[in-house]
């Protein structure tokens, strides 16, 4: 048998605590709720309506990310340049400012009385108690998982892969598709994965851009302020659900691939 | 033919300054220095990767200075293999193929022409982390081929094989230099490889050439303090490189295609 060292023990005691702590009151919740209830919830279509406006909003977040965020991943991982450590400061600053802060200031940008509010307006699209808006929350408060990710693992592919595409004849888009793309994209991934389930979950910078149309987070809130914990934690549970199904088929997606 | 005219690369803290070299078509040219003499980014300004600060390059008589690195044809092999890790063995062979959308059976026949030319047809389909660094050396080797180049880069391709197989590689590389005929650029800081490899070698000191020459020139007669000292050895393994170069030299003067 092997023999653990007193401080791998102590160690295994001291994780589970936390283990513990970050998983009872999920299990709590969840096995606290009837399945019919579970049902019947699922059945109105009110907070039906939120969680796949939850789902959706942060998908085309992540699709928004991807398409902007990657490339300055790209840059970040291969360029050096002066002021290089203040743009990875800034990009994580919404994983430390209070979300409902950073919710404050994107209404300052993208409010209707604002410049890039008033832009948007002119071509039909209002961020205010609009879908849009709950997209930019999402977006803001979300971008730091996915280009963190991806960087690291742009940062992973060794920058001669490209230079010996290139002198087989790869233009520098192709070299960056057809080699660092498909050798970072499992990080990528990752990123994607963790900006999306961010992004469903969010609520305070969502609360104060766009609480109307409600997304699932809101609505939990919602019942809880108006009927008390018994009607907001079906939804709770539903929304914690659908997340970690997500966030699981996702994950299993990806330990396929890589397998 | 290849033809380098004060070439200046500037990389901040690293500068390669004043190269001109003149390389005669299906030359075998060494470049040796010791470790930080310049010699990756040498070849790596060459390859087209690097922007030039100044000076110029011609390959077959055309100015090539300003041409990008796919532009180029310049075939090019790192130490360490640098194989496409998401790619079979195959894919990395037709990787420069497919970009140019050669036909499938056109492909397939390069491809099979090349791994039968390094003798690497069982390995075709394998994944190129499976493979021993021999094995690798020569994909890369059969990658960097495959698209005909005007002049083929290698980067210290024998030092991250183990000593068992560098003596088969080193004669594989001989054997397909003879049979192909590519100009190469080989750079390396071993003193035997040079020897065995070169058909002139340039020392290259601090980011300037400081010699160029053939082995006996560079190693029996030293032009400056730099080169005398690079090549300064102990008695015995003196005696190994001249009875080398003696062994070479009658090779040479007897036939011409004593690279085999």
């Amino acid at each position: 048998m092997k023999v653990r060292s007193g401080m791998t023990i102590t160690f295994i005691a001291l994780g589970s605590i936390i283990l513990l702590f970050l998983l009872l009151p999920l299990l709590k919740m969840i096995f606290s709720s009837s399945s019919q209830t579970l049902i019947d919830t699922l059945l109105s279509s009110e907070v039906r309506d939120a969680i796949w406006l939850s789902v959706y909003a942060a998908l085309v977040a992540t699709t928004i990310g991807l398409f902007l965020g990657v490339p300055l991943a790209y840059l970040l991982a291969r360029l050096d340049f002066g002021g290089k450590r203040i743009i990875e400061s800034l990009i994580d600053i919404p994983i430390v400012v209070p979300h409902s802060a950073a919710g404050i200031a994107l209404l300052f940008v993208f409010g209707e009385k604002f410049f890039l509010g008033k832009a948007f307006h002119a071509i039909g699209i209002d961020f205010v108690d609009a879908t849009p808006g709950i997209v930019i929350a999402m977006l803001f408060v979300s971008l730091p998982f996915l280009v963190d990710s991806a960087k690291e693992g742009f940062r992973k592919v060794d920058p001669r892969m490209e230079k010996v595409a290139r002198t087989l004849g790869a233009s520098p888009w192709q070299a960056f598709f057809k080699i660092s793309l498909p050798l970072a994209w499992r990080s990528i991934l990752a990123g994607s994965i963790m900006m999306w389930a961010r992004g469903i979950s969010e609520f305070g910078a969502v609360l104060i851009l766009a609480y109307h149309p409600m997304v699932a987070s809101i609505l939990v809130w919602e019942r809880f302020e108006t009927y008390g914990l018994y009607w907001s934690r079906p939804v709770a549970v539903l929304l914690i659900l659908v997340c970690l199904i997500l966030f699981l088929s996702f994950r299993f997606i990806g330990s396929r691939e890589k397998a | 033919m290849i033809k380098i005219k004060e070439l200046w690369v500037n990389l901040g803290d690293f500068e390669l300054e004043g190269i001109d070299l003149d390389i005669q078509k299906g030359e075998y040219f060494i470049i040796l220095g010791p470790t930080g003499a310049g010699k990756t980014v040498l070849l790596e300004s060459i390859a087209g990767i690097y922007p030039l600060k100044g000076g110029k390059i011609w390959l077959d008589g055309r100015e090539v200075t300003r041409f990008p690195a796919e532009k180029r044809r310049i075939g090019f092999v790192y130490q360490d293999y640098v194989l496409f890790p998401h790619l079979s063995v195959k894919e990395n062979i037709s990787f420069s193929l497919k970009l140019r959308k050669e036909r499938g059976e056109e492909v397939e026949e390069k491809v099979s022409r090349m791994a039968e030319l390094l003798r690497i047809s069982h390995l075709l389909g394998r994944n190129p982390a499976t493979l021993s660094g021999g094995e690798k050396q020569k994909v890369a080797l059969a990658r960097a081929l495959i698209i005909e180049p005007n002049l083929l880069l290698l980067d210290e391709p024998l030092s991250a094989v183990d000593p068992q197989n560098r003596q088969d590689l080193q004669r594989e590389i001989k054997r397909i230099h003879h049979k192909l005929g590519v100009t190469t650029i080989h750079v390396t800081h071993d003193f035997e490889e040079a020897i065995s490899l070169g058909d002139r070698i340039a020392v290259l000191g601090e980011g300037k050439l400081r010699q160029v020459g053939t082995a006996e020139q560079i190693f029996c007669y030293p032009e400056s303090e730099f080169v005398a000292q690079f090549t300064q050895l102990n008695q015995a393994k003196r005696e190994m490189l001249l009875s080398m170069l003696r062994v070479k030299k009658s090779s040479q003067g007897e036939d011409s295609s004593w690279a085999i």
